[in-house]
């Protein structure tokens, strides 16, 4: 059987601080709403399946009832009793299959709508959102913690629902056999229920110990093993070992403190049933023997006890399922609660028959509003123009683009592109304007012709094959098993760097957009690739309008304008030869990457 | 598993200490419902006191037997499971770090390091349940039947007829689900790939305003998911109430079949108890054979690492004293024996020299420095290092010879002094100048706690040119023979990196230098640069030379340094 899908590395539940369920609730009702019929119909099922469950016992004490120590034994009525037996036994499992399928349709549903509207929401978020958060973190929201809550839906609700009918039913029952022998539950059960709390609060934190020794131990091994050349390189396997095995040990002893409390309730649960058991079969006997009960009785009171304690300790142990559910569920609705790209002002205007000329004036920004990286910053770039955008790794050269994009909106200041403010036009349309180049290729999985197409549907193959050709890559890709029609993905096609940023520079060729956006790469790209990359990007970048995260000298020095960026700011612009002249911050900078040492 | 199993022999006191106990609880609870039938038939019909009380009180005795044996067995078996899951995580993590880089290429990273985290886990829960409840659910089953052979054989055959039932139903919809469940797996990774891609290309998605487009496409997957998982769910939901189902059809057949052959009431009773004891029994071990055959499958993925031979091998191959720091003389190589990978190779080069190596990507050039470094042997030819060859070195006192930064490496999640460190003890003065060297002193300075800063995992807190500024400092820190700098300072801008070259010159003038990279500003000033392409040197000279008689060179160069003269010429 498949176990309930765990994430044994999964430690955010150890920080997670106090869970605002009436925000969990509220939304997750949200969500149940539509299923209202639906659930309705499976919590009935569920009831009377249960009860009917219930009402065996009843019978079988009936039948036994019939079975006469003297020999006189009824058949004809234990017949009879045997059909109605089978048949409620029929009925109650297939109301029990009934109401479980049913839950299964409805937390199937709820996990489709949650998944759903999660993804679109954060497809509204504004970049910042990703920029601030571990890509992994943002996944287990939308794929761990989802199936958590979807998981307790289904099994956790029909389980508690179907403990309370339990208890309160067998209670019933014995109650209508023997009221005072039911007093043997008030010692047992408040004994039983103070022992599970007690175990489960001492285990929980021994629990949590052990999550988080066991993802120290992981994460230790999947560093040392990734890196285990160099651990070999510096000869210190020894030391490394020795480290290795105190956070085994601390795992291992974490591991075994949490598995042997939390083994413990068994055997109490068990005993308490035993002791209850002997309390009812003697206090039984006794008022057998004063004639209070028949012998059926007693043995359906047996049989009711034993259905009675089972579901106190099944809810005890849901309880934690259910809390983990609730945080999982707090995680979800919280994304759901981030605030999207704010939308664009109304009566905005659609950016058309873009010319590609851009003024900025007096821009201010900063990623953290106290720390202002970009001070009045003013650009003029003509149509068709080239800017360069220099500087040191990390002073800002992205800052740029960002704001170009619109990914992040200045603080003060305009943009204007054909003399338009941005913030008037819809930021698809002006990000429509633009087409981007970046170092990080982005590809997904799907063929060739889909990725350069990019869920543009109406492109047909002689155009992708135009691009293709310009972007010097048809070649490449007519050598591939299916062409255009190979599938992408990790572990069918050997596809380099290089050839992926062709690829991508097909795509934007696709695209046609009067402004383009380039980051040359440099690194980890063979010699002669480059060169074709760099055909590639001279043919995209001809009659457009041009900004280039430069790195190789001879773009930056056929630049129309130059961007000299230091500590996120633009210290200096202007054309190499002016810059050179000026003898500043560029000049200094363009020596030490030709200088020889 | 046998190779597993060994490692809980010196536990084995514990084990059948918690075997025994385990026993003795287990036999205490099956017969409680015997006397409950002695009881209800004998000691209620008498109407004696005296036999009900004593028998309630040895039902008493025998629940707190059951109690204490199953919880010193839990114990026993907990202890013995943990520390032989100890053992066994040591030695394969021991085996994993003494591994040579054939065998990890060919057991495959992620594979080891599941092997040491899941697998190893899925061993301990393995043989934890089975000491716990493996023994338990038989000892139930058997002597439940048993005992019920003894009160009846009749109703014991009912009961025995309901055992293979339930087994055979929790069989057919387990055979039927698995199936089902590996489609949901599959369609749950297409999903979570398909988040990957939108999380990662976010700006791609946003600046084409594919969002609509991508929210579809997302819609179309979990509606395809939650389909898959609902007919899963559909046979999964079947299990529990035919199992009921079964259980309480078995109740009715031993309540007709006591009635017809005139049994008792209380031992109808006992009967019903022990169905109850009987099928959970049978519901753990369906459960612990899962475990069982994921644990054992895990187990011989463990064993087939431990197996693995990791004795040093070394060469008696006599020394050829000539004068060379490192020789290379017609070394080739392949990794799969296939196609060579390197090819006729032969350079020498002196102490305190300075080697650049330069090409495309696969051209052979981190191949070159794992024969030198002897994580690989080459095909053929020899590499000598001080006039001996490298295989005829025990492997520390080689390897303690490099300070080696290579192409991707990896940080601690540690301080930045550890990490500089790296378990070798040395001096903060060596650490500092390395650090200063390196141009990392700088930074560091900036962070919180100097060299005491935490990095975190992957040093995802650190840029990528921090980081390789870290990894050249761990490089020099023990002011090593030979330093080997595999691709490691692409991230480091020009500036930086010629400043470190100065550096180096400087402060490690004995040290001979092995420098491996793209960019031909980085290499330059080597005294000999080698053009690697498909595994063979299609040049080999210094920077002027190369610039004369190299083609290949001649092109990366004026890729690279397009329009450098003119540069010149302002100067």
């Amino acid at each position: 059987m498949p176990e309930r899908r765990i994430n044994i590395h999964d430690t955010r539940n150890l920080k997670r601080g106090k869970v605002d369920k009436k925000f969990v609730f509220k939304n997750l009702l949200r969500y149940l709403k539509p299923f209202a019929p639906i659930l309705a119909l499976v919590f009935l099922a569920n009831i009377l399946g249960t009860l009917l469950n219930l009402a065996g016992p009843r019978i079988c004490g009936m039948a036994i009832d019939e079975i006469h120590l003297d020999g006189t034994t009824d058949f004809k009525k234990i017949g009879v009793y045997a059909i109605i037996l089978c048949i409620t036994y029929l009925i109650s499992a297939g109301l029990e299959y009934l109401s479980a399928i049913g839950m299964a349709y409805i937390s199937r549903g709820t996990v489709k709508k949650m998944r759903s509207e999660v993804f679109s929401h954060l497809t509204r978020l504004p970049v910042s959102y990703f920029d601030e958060r571990q890509a992994g973190d943002i996944i287990s929201v939308l794929s761990y913690d989802i199936d958590t809550v979807g998981e307790s839906l289904a099994n956790d609700v029909m389980i508690v629902l179907k403990s309370v009918v339990l208890i309160i039913g067998s209670l019933v029952m014995m109650l209508t056999l023997a009221p005072l022998l039911v007093l043997v539950f008030a010692v047992t059960v408040p004994c039983s229920v103070f022992m599970t709390r007690f175990i489960v609060k001492r285990v929980q934190p021994l629990f949590r110990k052990r999550s988080a020794k066991l993802g120290e131990l992981n994460g230790y091994v999947e560093e040392i093993t990734t890196g285990q050349k160099t651990t070999r390189a510096y000869n210190c396997e020894q030391k490394i070992i020795g480290d290795f095995e105190e956070k085994n040990r601390e795992a291992v002893d974490a591991y075994a403190r949490a598995e042997y409390f939390g083994t413990i309730s068994g055997p109490c649960v068990n005993l308490l049933n035993n002791v209850s058991l002997t309390l009812v079969s003697v206090f039984g006997a006794l008022m057998f023997m004063n004639g209070q009960v028949t012998t059926g009785q007693i043995s359906s009171f047996v049989l009711y006890s034993r259905k009675f304690s089972g579901p106190i300790n099944e809810i005890a142990n849901i309880m934690g399922e259910f809390q983990s559910a609730i945080a999982a569920a707090e995680r979800v609705f919280r994304v759901l609660d981030e605030k999207p790209e704010p939308a664009d002002p109304e009566g905005a205007k659609e950016l058309e028959n873009v010319k590609g000329e851009v003024e900025i004036e007096h821009l201010n920004f900063g990623y953290i509003p106290q720390k202002p990286i970009i001070k009045d910053f003013s650009l003029k770039v003509e149509r068709g123009q080239v800017i360069a955008i220099v500087g040191h790794t990390g002073a800002g050269k992205t800052t740029i683009i960002n704001l170009l994009m619109r990914f992040y909106d200045a603080d003060s200041g305009t943009i204007k592109i054909d003399g338009k403010d941005v913030r008037e036009l819809t930021r698809a349309s002006v990000r429509r304007a633009f087409t981007m180049v970046l170092q990080d290729t982005w590809l997904f999985a799907g063929t060739v012709a889909e990725n350069i197409a990019y869920g543009n549907g109406n492109v047909t193959r002689e155009e992708t094959e135009r691009v293709c050709r310009a972007a010097k890559i048809h070649s490449f890709i007519a050598r591939l098993p299916q062409g255009y029609d190979t599938v992408l993905n990790e572990n069918a096609v050997n596809i380099s760097k290089g050839q992926k940023q062709l690829l991508t520079i097909a795509r934007a060729m696709l695209l046609d957009s009067p402004m383009l956006i380039l980051d040359e790469a440099t690194s980890n790209v063979d010699t002669r690739t480059e060169q074709i990359i760099q055909e590639a990007m001279g043919e995209l970048m001809k009659g457009r309008t041009c900004f280039v995260i430069a790195h190789r000298l001879s773009t930056i020095k056929h630049a129309d304008n130059i961007l000299v960026m230091r500590d996120g700011n633009v210290v200096e612009q202007g054309t190499h030869e002016k810059l050179m002249a000026a003898g500043g911050y560029y000049s200094e900078l363009y020596y030490s990457q030709f200088e020889t040492a | 598993m046998t190779k597993t199993l060994a490692y809980l022999k010196p536990y084995r006191g514990a084990v059948a200490w918690g075997l025994i106990l385990k026993f003795l609880g287990s036999v205490a609870e099956l017969f409680l419902p015997l006397l409950l039938e002695y009881i209800i038939n004998e000691a209620v019909p008498a109407a004696d006191m005296n036999r009900v009380l004593i028998c309630g009180g040895i039902m008493l005795v025998f629940a707190f037997i059951a109690l204490f044996g199953n919880i010193f067995a839990n114990r026993l078996s907990v202890t013995s499971s943990g520390g032989m899951t100890h053992d066994l995580r040591y030695d394969l993590f021991s085996k994993t770090c003494y591994l040579s880089s054939s065998q990890v290429d060919r057991l495959g990273v992620p594979s080891l390091i599941s092997r040491l985290t899941s697998d190893s886990y899925y061993v301990n829960q393995m043989v934890a349940r089975t000491l716990r409840l493996g023994v338990r659910a038989p000892i139930l089953i058997l002597g439940g039947i048993i005992l019920a052979f003894t009160r009846d054989w009749a109703l014991a055959l009912v009961l025995l007829a309901c055992v293979p039932l339930v087994g055979i139903i929790i069989f057919i919809i387990t055979k039927k689900s698995v199936p089902l469940y590996f489609g949901v797996q599959k369609k749950q990774d297409d999903m979570v790939r398909d988040m990957q891609e939108n999380v990662t290309g976010v700006r791609v998605v946003k600046a084409l305003t594919k969002e609509e487009y991508e929210s579809e496409k997302f819609d179309g997957l979990v509606k395809e998911l939650a389909a898959r998982e609902f007919k899963a769910n559909k046979i999964m939901s079947l299990s529990n109430p035919l199992a009921t189902l079964v259980l309480n059809l078995g109740l009715v057949a031993v309540i007709v079949t006591g009635a017809l052959r005139g049994n008792l009431p209380g031992t109808v009773l006992a009967f019903l108890q022990y169905f109850v004891i009987i099928l959970n029994a049978m519901i753990a071990l369906t459960k612990i054979f899962v475990v069982i055959s994921r644990g054992s499958a895990s187990a011989g993925r463990i064993e087939s690492v431990l197996r693995e031979d990791t004795s040093e091998k070394i060469l008696d191959i006599s020394d050829e004293k000539n004068g060379y720091k490192i020789e290379f003389s017609n070394v080739s190589f392949s990794y799969n024996g296939v196609g060579d990978n390197l090819k006729d190779i032969d350079f020498a080069l002196k102490e305190g020299e300075t080697l650049g190596i330069i090409g495309a990507t696969g051209s052979g050039k981190s191949t070159l420095v794992n024969l030198l470094m002897r994580f690989y042997d080459a095909g053929g030819g020899n590499i000598r290092i001080d006039g001996r060859d490298v295989r005829a070195y025990k492997n520390d006192e080689l390897r303690k010879k490099f300070g080696v930064a290579f192409q991707n490496d990896f940080l601690m999640a540690s301080t930045v002094r550890e990490n500089v460190d790296y378990g070798r003890g040395l001096s903060d003065e060596e650490i500092e100048k390395a650090l200063k060297a390196a141009q990392a002193e700088e930074f560091v300075q900036t962070l919180e706690g100097g060299v005491d800063y935490n990095l975190a995992q992957k040093a995802n807190n650190l840029s990528g040119g921090q980081k390789q500024r870290l990894l050249i400092a761990r490089a020099l820190a023990a002011s090593p023979e030979i330093l080997i700098l595999d691709d490691s300072s692409s991230a480091l801008d020009y500036a930086t990196d010629a400043a470190f070259r100065k550096a180096l010159a400087k402060d490690y003038p004995d040290c001979t230098k092995i420098i491996v990279a793209q960019r031909i500003s980085s290499i330059k000033n080597a005294d000999l640069i080698l053009v690697l392409d498909d595994g063979r040197v299609i040049g080999k000279g210094r920077h002027e030379e190369l610039m004369r008689d190299c083609d290949e060179y001649k092109l990366i160069y004026a890729a690279q340094m397009g329009g450098e003269k003119d540069a010149r010429a302002q100067d």
